[in-house]
């Protein structure tokens, strides 16, 4: 059996269609900084990648840039900083006896099952809010590539105070030092509880954390990665000692359950001892461990292969080792494992701008439920009525959940499917189950969107103001042509973008009709009667209801 | 229990015949005495729509011996000459467009309902609004987002879409040949039918041909991610393996269609037919001909009964015709009724460019082997000079018609008629 049956073995049978090998001719641009042209199709590439979609107003305003200058403000733009989660949970059931509804629930001490339950609901969606309501940056987008990357799972956490300041941990460090993660993360109480560092002592030695350290958040299993079963047993030793203090909500290092014994590890690390150390001293061991691993060239290699799967595209080729990945590697350790140097570069590159390369992602949950809100500028209740606003996301983020990304709670430690199984990658994401609810998503957003259990607030696209958004909407084909633009991941050939015109927005007339969507969209405009609205409404219901549908809005 | 959904429930009715006291009920379908008892006869019935998009001319299509030189003065530019008129047997006042000899043959078989003046109070002339009121069935004051099928199919099918499909109904209710899924058939929440985006792409799904010309895109790896979508989005369609079943069932048996490529309306048609005696179960079925909007150049100008209008007309009788016989071969055409509409008919005064501008009412066509034959009401009155402001008036409210297609031929009881249809309508004696 090889890979590839095992793998296919574990999709429910018959459901999703034999995927082709994918050989393609490889791409010849390399990292030389790309600058021309600067269009729109770039702009919305660039933006679909390191955002969520590409709103109107967002090309318009980076349109007057150049790549570069583009890439930058992206990255150095200073995320804003927002207010923690709140109880927006107490019900007949429930009553948080500690927080008050509306006040944030990060600092306190009475979790109990059902609150515990509440407040990573509360958390998910405020989280979701975060990348609804993102400003002009790349650091939403960075978060989740990272909780993808340190994946933990609320489920198994189940401490909401300790899942929030994970996530913040995400944040402080998205654009920052990798290797400072990484010890950060390492000792972070969510991580802790997790991967079970939190018991991981001399006496009984818990080797998860050491071994996913290893495999899944630095060394990676890519083909010049050799640690050893040793070598995870003897990073395990390391770790030991790191305790969750419950009441101060903080990690501590107790040198008592610290193993000060030397630790060998192998060839693949040259042959290091890391030295033990007694005594509060006993956790200055995370450095050596630490600068022992990242002396390794491969820790720079996985880490921007699983940043050009996030961003570029599945299939790593040899061609796209040597030419893209290594020297991309190569700048990361240059630079310390300063994490920006490297998005840029990349980013800005005439290979990430390819034509090869556009559209060639099928959006993630998270994306296609993203993308949409803020394409459409779909508006939320305000923070006033903060219920409302909460029970908004809150329905985005179980929209998510359904289509098969629950974040907070990816499937285990590896992070999402999608981003690592050979060779279907993003293909996982749809299915014979999910693809009908996204198409439902899309479908109801457009003809009916979505009510708020408190106070009715109506959540949905005004299918209007965004035809008023794009440039001529009363000329059915530009009405069309733009649309096409900015939603669909894919060009949509003439004659079908004419098929769609006739059929939908003409309701079939032939001919010089033409004016007749003209007519009807200027009385509207000039005379927005009751009935005007209807017939212009439902026309742009059908047409977006049939734009979504297409496979084309699943790709970005 | 209501006593339909007894039936439902209790006889297999596709199978076996259903018999009450030894009878045979099918042999008195037709008898009101037995609709009386139960609507079990109207069990298979499918109702299929014809939708000519664009509004279309009346006049030039059925046309007023009895006024014909009142005809002849309006429009003199485009008037059909008196001796091509198609005449019908029975019938001295009306006549057809030349091009319709398919209509006319089923009208002398006494298979066609010609329903006059259809239209609806204060008309309007809007393609976009007229339409809407054509298929919400509003009043033209309102603005209805549901559709009178759809609304229809939500009493027939209460609970879609969680409970379906399901073992009693596995197929689509209604099944649009189209992009999208016409609004008629929309319901509060959900669309009540399902589009089969086009004959080519539903062809393709026949010959389980895989999508291939993917050369516009700007990269093998965009089309490799949009082959697998695709290919997926044809297996999830929930319905997609009972609509390739029956249509691989059956085999179209009329040699009266014509070839591929020549007209769009017979394609349609031909698919429906198949799916029909395929044996799915779906209710209604809606197809579209475009191109009905003839401001100008209505016909030839040597040849009044020549161009662009005749050859519509000429696309629309010759596939009914067909559609008819292929049925009848296929042994459902007691099965099937039918029905064209347009969002309007036009002015009776010709324009200076050869056409005609937006109008008010028009005849329907009703077909079907259970079609009381011949015409309903009378021809239009045409003014001795017609001015530009003259239109067909109205005679029936195309909500009549659907009053009695729901209510006759698709047993919807008198309580449930009004709140499909919102307000109380006639009916008109459209079956035999």
């Amino acid at each position: 059996m090889t890979r590839r049956d095992i793998f296919r073995s574990f999709l429910p049978k018959n459901e999703s269609p034999e995927w082709r090998d994918v050989s393609f001719p490889d791409i010849e641009s390399g990292l030389e900084t790309y600058k021309k042209p600067w269009d729109e199709s770039a702009v919305r590439h660039l933006l679909r990648r390191t955002q969520f979609g590409a709103p109107v107003a967002e090309v318009e305003y980076f349109k007057k840039y150049s790549a570069k200058k583009a890439v930058e403000e992206l990255l150095n733009t200073v995320p804003v900083n927002a207010a923690p989660p709140i109880n927006n949970y107490n019900d007949d059931k429930v009553t948080d006896e500690q927080v008050p509804l509306g006040q944030t629930w990060v600092n306190a001490t009475n979790n109990s099952g059902m609150l515990t339950a509440r407040r990573i609901r509360s958390y998910k969606s405020w989280w979701m809010m975060q990348m609804i309501t993102q400003n002009r940056s790349i650091h939403e987008k960075m978060v989740l590539f990272w909780h993808n990357h340190f994946a933990t799972q609320t489920a198994t956490v189940r401490h909401p105070q300790f899942i929030y300041q994970h996530n913040l941990l995400l944040r402080k460090y998205a654009l920052g030092n990798f290797k400072e993660m990484t010890k950060a993360i390492t000792i972070d109480p969510a991580m802790l509880r997790y991967l079970n560092g939190a018991s991981n002592t001399k006496k009984a030695p818990d080797e998860n954390y050491g071994r996913e350290l290893q495999e899944l958040f630095t060394i990676g299993k890519g083909p010049g990665s050799h640690y050893t079963e040793g070598d995870v047993k003897a990073a395990a030793r390391v770790l030991t000692g790191y305790k969750i203090r419950p009441l101060m909500q903080d990690t501590a290092f107790d040198p008592q359950r610290h193993d000060d014994g030397d630790k060998q590890f192998s060839a693949f690390y040259g042959n290091a001892i890391i030295k033990g150390r007694s005594g509060k001293d006993g956790e200055n061991e995370l450095d050596d461990l630490l600068n022992m691993i990242f002396d390794q060239q491969e820790v720079a290699k996985f880490i921007c292969r699983k940043l050009y799967v996030f961003f570029v595209y599945s299939n790593i080729t040899p061609a796209i080792e040597k030419n893209i990945i290594s020297p991309l590697a190569d700048v990361f350790r240059k630079h310390n494992y300063e994490i920006k140097p490297v998005l840029e570069k990349l980013l800005a590159s005439k290979h990430f701008f390819d034509m090869a390369n556009r559209g060639t992602i099928i959006k993630s949950p998270v994306e296609f439920i993203v993308s949409l809100c803020r394409e459409y500028n779909v508006s939320f209740p305000s923070e006033q009525n903060y219920l409302s606003r909460y029970d908004a996301f809150e329905f985005m983020l179980l929209r998510s959940a359904y289509m098969q990304q629950n974040i907070g709670d990816p499937p285990n430690v590896a992070g999402w499917q999608a981003y690592y199984e050979s060779p279907a990658f993003y293909k996982l994401w749809v299915n014979s189950d999910t693809l009908p609810k996204r198409n439902q998503f899309s479908d109801r957003m457009v003809l009916f969107g979505y009510k708020t259990k408190q106070q009715s607030d109506f959540v949905g696209i005004d299918l209007i103001a965004f035809a008023k958004s794009l440039p001529s909407p009363e000329n059915p084909d530009m009405l069309i042509q733009g649309s096409v633009q900015y939603l669909l991941g894919a060009d949509l050939p003439t004659d079908q973008q004419q098929f769609i015109k006739t059929s939908i927005l003409l309701s079939n007339l032939q001919d010089m009709a033409d004016h007749y969507w003209t007519n009807i969209w200027t009385s509207y405009a000039q005379n927005p009667t009751d009935e005007n609205k209807t017939i212009v409404e439902t026309k742009l219901k059908q047409l977006y209801k049939y734009l979504m549908e297409l496979p084309e809005y699943q790709l970005c | 229990m209501k006593r339909r959904t007894f039936f439902k429930y209790t006889v297999p009715s596709i199978v076996a015949p259903v018999f009450i006291g030894g009878f045979n009920l099918r042999a008195f379908a037709a008898s009101p005495l037995v609709q009386a008892y139960s609507n079990s006869s109207t069990e298979g019935n499918v109702l299929v729509l014809i939708q000519l998009a664009g509004g279309n001319d009346g006049l030039n299509m059925v046309i007023p011996v009895d006024y014909y030189s009142q005809y002849f003065n309006a429009r003199k530019n485009i008037a059909i000459e008196e001796n091509k008129i198609l005449r019908l047997s029975g019938n001295d006042t009306t006549g057809l467009h030349p091009s319709m000899t398919g209509i006319q043959n089923l009208y002398n078989d006494g298979k066609i309902s010609l329903v006059q003046g259809v239209s609806y109070p204060a008309p309007n002339f809007s393609h976009f609004k007229a339409t809407d009121i054509w298929l919400t069935g509003e009043d033209s004051s309102e603005n209805i987002t549901t559709g009178w099928l759809g609304r229809y199919l939500e009493k027939q099918y209460p609970g879609y879409p969680e409970h379906y499909p399901n073992p009693q109904m596995p197929d689509p209710f209604a099944i649009q040949i189209g992009s999208v899924v016409s609004p008629a058939l929309q319901g509060h929440s959900y669309p009540m039918g399902m589009a089969i985006s086009n004959p080519e792409s539903f062809y393709k799904m026949l010959e389980d041909h895989q999508d291939g010309n993917d050369d516009h895109f700007n990269s093998d790896r965009v089309a490799d991610q949009l082959s697998y979508l695709r290919q997926l989005s044809e297996k999830t369609d929930a319905y997609a393996g009972v609509i390739k079943q029956a249509a691989k069932k059956s085999k179209t048996l009329s040699a009266k269609y014509e070839d591929k490529g020549k007209n769009n309306l017979s394609e349609q048609l031909k698919i429906v037919a198949r799916l029909i005696s395929g044996g799915l179960q779906t209710k209604v079925y809606v197809v579209n001909i475009g191109g009905f909007d003839t401001h100008a150049g209505q016909t030839v100008n040597t040849d009044t009964s020549k161009g662009k209008h005749a050859q519509l007309l000429e696309n629309l009788s010759q596939s009914i015709e067909a559609f008819m016989d292929d049925l009848k071969l296929m042994g459902v055409d007691d099965r099937v009724m039918g029905m064209t509409f347009s969002e309007f008919g036009r002015r009776i005064k010709s324009n200076a460019s050869g056409g005609t501008d937006h109008g008010v009412a028009a005849p329907v066509i009703v077909f079907g082997k259970k079609v009381k034959g011949g015409q309903i009401g009378h021809s239009p009155i045409i003014p001795d000079s017609a001015t530009v402001n003259d239109n067909v008036a109205m005679q029936y409210d195309f909500r009549s018609l659907y009053a009695s297609i729901l209510k006759d031929w698709l047993g919807v009881d008198k309580d449930a008629l009004s709140s499909i249809l919102l307000h109380n309508f006639d009916t008109l004696p459209l079956l035999a």
